[in-house]
């Protein structure tokens, strides 16, 4: 019986990963290897200032400095960051004068993808930047948005076109030292997305990253900065996908939040980075650095993930609350199967005064993969009023798979209010077989199960990617009653 | 008339042990037949393996319902063949709301049967009326499946789903136990008013008081894995008066 549950439990969340297709484009690659060679053949790629390429090798001298850290409930072997290619740019013209010139096998792939870069978009509402290996492809929407003055696009164009913002805001929540991964990313990173939502504005559409690897042993290195000043509020959504390949391939990234006084961000993800197969061979390692400030009072900053992808996830978008009466939230689904291993979680830093925080964590863990949640939250000393509450729950599917909590509480001050739940739970046979009597059948059984479980957090995506995000669970039945 | 359950000689055990040791039993449409007995007899290992539960592997036996051979069927088809278990201890499924459980039920019922599914103004509506019968708040039906409910909550809402599923044959396992007085009219008024001439019910209980508002056509006495007597409502208070142990003696007499 046993057994039997665990052979569907198997089928069930052994589904092949349906994004793992190549597309043949010629790319334009950096030489294998990293050294100070590699630093400046990036930044002369990208046409960079100095200030930029002063930057990075600064970030390179560290991280030579640096030791990769092992204090993660993950393990892999040694990366090689000599066998890795650090810059690979899609071959195309230039410049594009619009989005039809495309590179057609290029616009293809982001169509399997079920991102159109075109008019579809215009639909649903979404502006979109995608980022395929190392370049930024096509950000739609681009004028529209700027007529309400929000800059949205990518991280290239903005070193040139906005200097400025760059200078002022890049590395300002994440600085290139903070860790071996910042620094790495901060020497080679080669795209991602700005946005910049002015004074009072409330950003009239979702905006969207989608970050594809495709070529062969390739780094992604992407980085997001996102200012939100005074008053205004974006919603900001970002989706991974990468080919089936036999080796492990590195996503280093870095994402800054910085939301002033009153000012919203909400950061969406749903990372489906591919998983490596049912050996445990291949797949993503997903390594990322999130962070983002309410640097002013009142401000929030949310961040949603679905995490179903990555051999190796290692993350923890995280929240200074330096602003008084700021707001951090954290809302996490983490999936692990086969031999996935996922370490992620959340900081939050209160450092102003009533300031709150709400971390609700739910890790679902099958096959013989492990799922740990890592938070910390910390109250400063003058962080008076301070509170915080957290859940974490964790839901096992079979009996080879392994769920483990580490929270840490650092209180420094004696107004503060920290709770912390935790509950740990197993798909019951009661449960599938009350399901099945009803004429549920077990697969569905189990996704309306686990559907249930993860509600909390899916209930805070948007509804462009909920969807999604729901069938990368296994989840369809959730319907338009109740 | 046409049988619409047939069970001949089934056997049953869990692990090594012997739970149904030879059950034979006929329904047919528009009939309600309790089975009753005393505890460890057998009667929710009956429910269970009828409704196909892995636990129990059958060791002997047929049983046909309407044509078709029950033990080869999964459960879920057993299911979207008509037949309804309303459980002894419904589960909880927290996160999911009761509307949209019974939502999903319903319409793999429908697919099953070659129908479109309900959309959800039409769901509505036979939830509204379904809702009456079993006198059940709109307010539970948006709370976690079976989530925090009482016992009589749970129980009232197993009906509940029992009449949006319009089952063929509906087996009550226990039904009863947990419930007050009012709870106890409020099911049994529920199943009197689902009742019609095309379906059946089979009732298994340990005391006789559901069957003051639920009148069977026939009363079997299950002891030891076995139906040891067969008879009309009139059993029912036999053993009421007189306890289970006249029939165990009367049995252990036979075998003696």
């Amino acid at each position: 019986m046993q057994e039997e549950n665990d052979n569907i439990l198997e089928q069930i969340t052994s589904s092949e990963y349906k994004y793992g297709f190549v597309t043949d484009i010629e790319a334009d690659e950096a030489p294998i290897g990293l050294s100070e060679e590699t630093v400046k053949f990036i930044s002369a790629k990208k046409n960079e200032p100095s200030w930029m390429l002063e930057y990075r090798l600064k970030a390179y001298r560290h991280w030579l400095t640096m030791q990769e850290p092992d204090w993660a409930n993950v393990g892999y072997p040694k990366i090689d960051y000599q066998n890795i290619i650090y810059y690979s740019a899609p071959k195309q013209k230039v410049t594009l004068d619009s989005l039809d010139e495309i590179d057609p096998e290029l616009r293809k792939t982001f169509e399997k993808l079920g991102i159109s870069l075109d008019e579809q978009k215009r639909i649903s509402g979404v502006a979109v930047d995608a980022v395929m290996d190392s370049v930024s492809v096509a950000t739609t929407f681009k004028e529209e948005l700027s007529k309400v003055g929000v800059i949205f696009c990518s991280m290239s164009d903005a070193v040139q076109e906005h200097p400025e913002l760059i200078k002022k805001y890049l590395g300002s929540v994440v600085p290139a030292t903070d860790n071996y991964f910042t620094a790495l990313n901060s020497a080679v990173f080669s795209d991602g997305s700005f946005c910049f939502i002015p004074k009072g504005v409330r950003c009239p559409m979702e905006l969207s990253t989608y970050f594809r690897i495709n070529a062969a042993n390739t780094g992604q290195f992407e980085r997001t900065l996102i200012v939100a000043e005074e008053g205004s509020y974006v919603s900001y959504l970002e989706g991974c996908t990468a080919p089936m390949r036999d080796e492990n391939q590195l996503h280093a990234a870095v994402v800054e939040l910085i939301a002033m006084e009153k000012a919203e961000i909400k950061y969406s993800t749903v990372q489906n980075w591919y998983p490596g197969d049912k050996e445990g061979k291949g797949g993503i390692y997903n390594f990322v650095t999130k962070r983002g400030i309410c640097a002013g009072p009142f401000a929030k900053i949310s961040w949603t993930q679905v995490e179903t992808g990555s051999s190796i996830t290692w993350k923890y978008p995280s929240v200074i609350l330096k602003g008084d009466n700021s707001i951090g939230e954290f809302y996490s689904v983490a999936v692990t199967n086969n031999f996935q291993q996922a370490d992620t979680g959340t900081k939050m830093v209160h450092l102003g005064k009533n300031t709150k925080s709400r971390i609700v964590s739910k890790g679902i863990s099958a096959g013989k993969s492990n799922n740990s949640y890592r938070g910390l939250v910390s109250v400063a000393k003058n962080a008076s009023n301070a509170r915080n509450f957290s859940q974490c729950d964790s839901l096992l599917l079979g009996d080879k798979c392994g769920a483990h909590t580490f929270p840490y509480i650092e209180v420094k001050n004696n107004t503060a209010q920290v709770e912390h739940e935790a509950t740990t739970s197993k798909i019951g046979e009661d449960q599938i077989f009350y399901c099945n009597q009803r004429g549920i059948d077990t697969e569905s059984a189990v996704a309306l199960i686990i559907n249930g479980f993860a509600k909390e957090v899916m209930n805070q995506l948007p509804m462009e990617f909920a969807v999604e995000a729901q069938k990368l669970l296994a989840i369809s039945l959730e319907g338009s009653v109740g | 008339m046409k049988h619409m359950l047939t069970i001949n000689d089934l056997q049953a055990r869990i692990e090594e042990k012997e739970i149904l040791k030879g059950i034979n039993l006929d329904i047919k449409p528009g009939e309600i037949h309790a089975i009753m007995g005393p505890n460890g007899s057998g009667k929710s290992t009956l429910a269970s393996v009828l409704a196909g539960r892995a636990d129990y592997e059958v060791t002997g036996g047929s049983v046909q319902f309407n044509g078709k051979d029950l033990l080869e069927l999964s459960p879920e088809d057993r299911a979207k063949e008509g037949l309804f278990l309303a459980f002894q201890y419904p589960v909880e499924i927290p996160g999911v709301s009761t509307t949209n459980f019974i939502k999903s039920a319903v319409n793999e019922k429908r697919k099953y049967q070659g129908l479109e599914a309900l959309d959800a103004a039409q769901f509505l509506r036979t939830m509204k009326e379904k809702m009456k019968l079993v006198e059940i708040d709109q307010s539970l039906l948006s709370r976690s499946l079976n989530e925090g409910f009482s016992g009589g909550e749970k129980k009232r809402n197993e009906i509940f789903q029992m009449a949006m599923l319009d089952p063929k044959l509906a087996i009550l396992d226990e039904t009863d136990s947990g419930l007050d007085i009012d709870a106890l009219r409020i099911v049994a008024n529920g199943v009197n008013q689902l009742r019609t001439k095309d379906n059946a019910f089979l009732i298994v209980t340990h005391y006789q008081r559901l069957l003051d508002y639920i009148v069977p056509d026939f009363v079997h006495v299950l002891y030891n894995g076995r139906i040891v007597k067969s008879g009309t409502k009139e059993l029912a208070f036999e053993l009421e008066e007189k306890g289970y142990d006249f029939i165990k003696a009367e049995v252990n007499e036979a075998t003696a």
